[in-house]
């Protein structure tokens, strides 16, 4: 099958497997994901002066909490003579569904930032041309694939967790809840803060958290934190800047929607003042896909590729507290100390988000805030 | 007859450049996303007609109504008082006290939201009123951003207001309260309905502080369509949305343009000083002005300056100071003195561009007709207008090669977008003194053969050039702090100040919020600088007169 899509000139494949390979400063070797694929890499011959994007300028879509490190996108470039354009138009939901909008003129080559719980909506929409990186952390890539689809290229992940105020449940004598079914225990009423899932896609994580947890019973689960006087807020930096209890931001609320990868941001003289719940994540992957039509499709691979290069990888934590899925780059000391990942994240398959989000968004919001 | 022609003619030629600029940036890509929502895949009058009768539809339209009425009255019941200690009455530091009321305008609306969550959250200093999360403190925070234009608008038309009307009045008997009532706010109703119906069509379309203030729980036309784009992908439903909510704006533009219309005289050709020293009977209305304004302007941006200077170890500059580096260069491609210098450019070009265009719109709708009542309201409807429908207008339409030129990604998407948005008040602020010159002059200069470029220069020009300082001012601000369209068109690398401090909240550490609030202050200075500076554009030049 992945033959069929290697349809594109061979000199594209060509482009792709070397500048795989310039990027990431290893040997220009494929490293074949499946027999297909290895067919058509092994097909190709590596001859760095027949590919040629110097000159070339390339687009890169993201949402608008993308950044990368000027000296790895300057030694991108200058590797491939490239010129490399970003446009932002909006948050992560926002984006799939432009580029959905504008499939007839795709405002770019190349997009990063789909997450898992929008990427089902954008493929089924064919917003993407299909892609299988030879990069070196492209079977680490694979471990997230979308079943079923090559359109995405898993990039990072997240955990999107609870996070709590360590010195409010010590000084206060109440127990740290464990579980996403604890807090609904009276206990807790008045202390958490979660984002509307609607407007935020840390909010939306949670809910669909809540259904893989509660099943059946999510709507119960929702009408309880309700009237365990929950607080909603529309966006991630409403809910933790301005509702978290830490010394840092003195809010009200201890119990606050955030990720794994917050509380190292909160360390004060080298001790932790929050801490994240982890079994209360949901995990987001974010990919990075092919525009569809796009103008310059092998300066597009060359971007995946890019992206899944150790220089990019490591780059990740420092950029957009996510994690790397290369498992040959090492994520910062603190990160280790004070962000550990979740043994057992929530998850659902994005078909399955696909097929119901509209209707639980609509469910969430009848239960919750009418 | 013949003249007549001609002077239609010539009128439609000169109008060809508005309409061409909100054509091309406004009125096509909106049109594009109506028809596209309407009309893929066939017209569903079933389909749309559940989306106009449903509950959940009339339910935003009466909170949008509601919402945008109570801002208004508010705006306007402060802004009026606050026009005449501010302008009408003159005293010692009043300049620096109207640069100051005039910031709130720019600042960024979730850096506005957070400061009023502060104050009105549970242990917030104003946690006591019960306020958070409610009608109430949208309505506050509406009137916290709209009042100053109620008073700068309201106040350039006071200090020019003729004196000798209410002196005549008061000298046959009227009381003070009398005068009031029947010389002095009926001269002013031009003014006030013209900052009104800005200030309406602000408060109707408002976004950031409707959802957080509202904790997501109250909804609005325009949060509204912000889902059914953003998070549902119904364009059909957005599509309708949209067109109610012209519908309602033109509704709202027709009644402030009656009321205009029924007040507004021949000032006759000379700028009047209607200013007089402060008295110490004044002192019953401009107290409770300014302590009421102090109150409602000074507590948000005192909580704002605060959480800039909140450190780990108690307060300090370091954020300040970190705004000077790179900030990890991570976040922000580069350092928030950068964007500074971002916003200054672009604001620049978008005030160059507003003024250039709202002078000529204000030329043309300077004599009353049926065409230039057409035109105004065209030329208002971008203010009431979703910013998400219109950014996804541009994408859908500007994305490719126009007229040969290829704008896609091009930056200057973004001081053309933002003058979209700066036109209708620097039309509101011009057109008033151009309507006011007396037409016979102009009679009278081109009875002496002058061409009507030379009537233009030579009669109106002088007169509304302290009005043209005005909205230049106006338009460098709402430039500076345009955050809806630039948020679509500027591009990563170059981020402009609203977009740096947006991006800034989008990361955890009390380095990121700090540095998010003390950027939002440097954006009020820099704002209250540039008031300052047309403000003292505007004395001058009136002086010169």
């Amino acid at each position: 099958m992945r033959i069929a899509r290697a349809t594109t000139a061979g000199a594209i494949a060509l482009a792709t497997l070397t500048l795989a390979a310039c990027s990431s400063g290893s040997e220009p070797e494929a490293e074949p994901t499946d027999g297909a694929t290895g067919a058509t890499a092994s097909a190709t011959p590596t001859a760095p002066e027949e590919v040629d994007l110097s000159g070339q300028s390339v687009t890169v879509v993201t949402h608008d909490s993308f950044g990368v490190p000027d000296e790895v996108l300057a030694a991108f470039e200058e590797e491939t003579g490239l010129t490399v354009e970003f446009a932002a138009p909006g948050d992560a939901g926002a984006l799939v569904n432009q580029l959905i909008l504008t499939q007839d003129a795709p405002i770019g080559d190349v997009v990063y930032g789909i997450d898992n719980t929008f990427a089902s909506r954008a493929i089924d929409e064919g917003v993407f041309a299909d892609y299988v990186s030879q990069a070196p952390a492209a079977a680490d890539a694979a471990e997230y694939a979308i079943a079923g689809s090559d359109a995405l290229t898993a990039i990072d992940y997240s955990d999107v967790c609870l996070n709590y105020d360590l010195a409010w449940f010590e000084d206060n004598g109440v127990p740290v809840p464990q579980a996403i079914g604890d807090l609904t225990d009276p206990q807790y009423s008045g202390l958490l803060s979660v984002t509307n899932p609607a407007t935020s896609s840390p909010g939306l994580a949670f809910l669909l958290a809540t259904v893989a947890d509660q099943g059946d019973d999510w709507t119960t689960y929702w009408e309880t934190l309700r009237e365990n006087d929950l607080r909603v807020t529309p966006s991630w930096s409403d809910t933790y800047f301005v509702d978290f209890s830490v010394p840092n931001y003195g809010g009200d609320y201890p119990l606050v929607l955030s990720y794994a990868s917050s509380p190292p941001s909160e360390v004060i003289d080298g001790k932790p003042t929050s801490a994240a719940l982890l079994d209360t994540c949901f995990r987001q992957v974010e990919y990075a896909g092919i525009l569809e039509g796009a103008e310059n499709p092998a300066a597009a691979q060359a971007v995946i590729d890019w992206m899944l290069s150790d220089d990019f990888q490591a780059s990740l934590p420092g950029t957009m507290y996510v994690y790397p899925v290369s498992s040959s780059v090492d994520v910062p000391a603190e990160w280790a100390e004070f962000a550990p990942l979740s043994d057992a994240p929530l998850t659902m398959d994005p078909a399955e988000i696909t097929a119901n989000r509209d209707a639980y968004i609509a469910e969430w919001t009848s239960i919750v805030l009418d | 007859m013949r003249s007549a022609a001609h002077h239609s003619l010539s009128w439609w030629l000169l109008a060809l450049i508005p309409l061409a600029f909100l054509g091309l940036f406004f009125l096509w890509p909106l049109c594009s996303v109506l028809v596209h929502g309407l009309f893929d895949g066939g017209f569903d009058l079933a389909g749309t007609w559940a989306i106009v009768t449903s509950p959940r539809t009339a339910d935003a339209l009466v909170t949008t109504l509601l919402l945008a009425t109570a801002g208004t009255a508010g705006s306007v019941l402060l802004g009026v008082p606050g026009a005449y200690v501010l302008y009408r009455l003159r005293w010692r530091g009043q300049r620096a006290v109207r640069a100051v009321v005039a910031v709130p305008f720019v600042l960024p609306t979730v850096v506005v939201a957070a400061a009023f969550s502060a104050l009105l959250g549970r242990s917030g200093p104003l946690g006591f009123l019960g306020l958070d999360q409610s009608v109430l403190a949208i309505v506050l925070a509406l009137v916290f951003y709209n009042a100053s234009v109620v008073v700068r608008v309201v106040g350039g038309a006071w200090a020019g207001l003729d004196p000798s009307t209410a002196s005549a009045a008061a000298t046959l008997g009227a009381s003070r309260r009398r005068v009031l009532a029947h010389v002095t706010l009926p001269a002013l109703v031009p003014a006030i309905a013209s900052a009104a119906s800005v200030v309406f069509l602000f408060c109707a379309t408002a976004f950031g502080v409707v959802l957080v203030l509202g904790g997501t729980r109250v909804r609005t036309l325009e949060t509204e369509i912000y889902l059914q784009v953003n998070q549902f992908l119904d364009l059909r439903a957005a599509a309708v949305l949209s067109i109610l909510q012209i519908l309602f704006v033109g509704l709202a533009l027709w009644l402030s343009a009656a009321a205009r219309r029924r007040r507004e005289r021949v000032l006759g050709g000379r700028a009047l000083d209607g200013t007089r020293a402060f008295l110490s009977a004044d002192a019953w209305v401009a107290v409770p002005t300014i302590l009421t304004l102090g109150v409602l302007l000074a507590a948000p941006m005192y909580a704002l300056v605060e959480r800039s200077l909140r450190t780990i170890d108690g307060h300090g500059l370091d954020h300040y100071v970190a705004l000077f580096g790179q900030p990890g260069r991570t976040v922000l491609p580069v350092s928030v003195a950068q964007a500074v210098m971002n916003s200054l450019v672009t604001a620049a070009i978008a005030a160059a561009l507003a003024c250039v265009v709202g002078q000529i719109v204000a030329a043309l709708l300077t004599r009353r007709s049926r065409r230039s009542g057409a035109l105004d309201a065209v030329v208002m409807l971008p203010l009431g207008v979703s910013a998400v429908v219109v950014g996804l207008g541009m994408l859908l339409t500007l994305n490719r090669p126009v007229l040969g030129i290829d704008l896609r990604g091009s930056w200057w998407l973004v001081p053309i977008a933002q003058a979209v948005v700066a036109l209708p008040l620097v039309v509101r602020t011009l057109v008033p003194p151009a309507r006011a010159i007396d037409p016979r002059l102009r009679l009278a200069a081109a009875t002496l053969g002058a061409s009507p470029w030379r009537v233009w220069s030579s009669v109106d020009w002088p007169l509304l050039r302290r009005a043209f300082g005005l909205a230049v001012g106006f338009a460098f601000a709402i430039a500076l702090g345009e955050f809806g369209a630039t948020s679509f068109l500027a591009r990563p690398d170059r981020p402009t100040l609203p977009t740096a401090i947006y991006r800034l909240l989008g990361r955890p550490g009390i380095e990121s919020i700090g540095m998010a609030f003390a950027a939002a202050v440097v954006l009020a200075v820099m704002t209250a600088a540039i008031m300052m500076v047309s403000e003292r554009m505007r004395t001058q030049v009136g002086a010169d007169l």
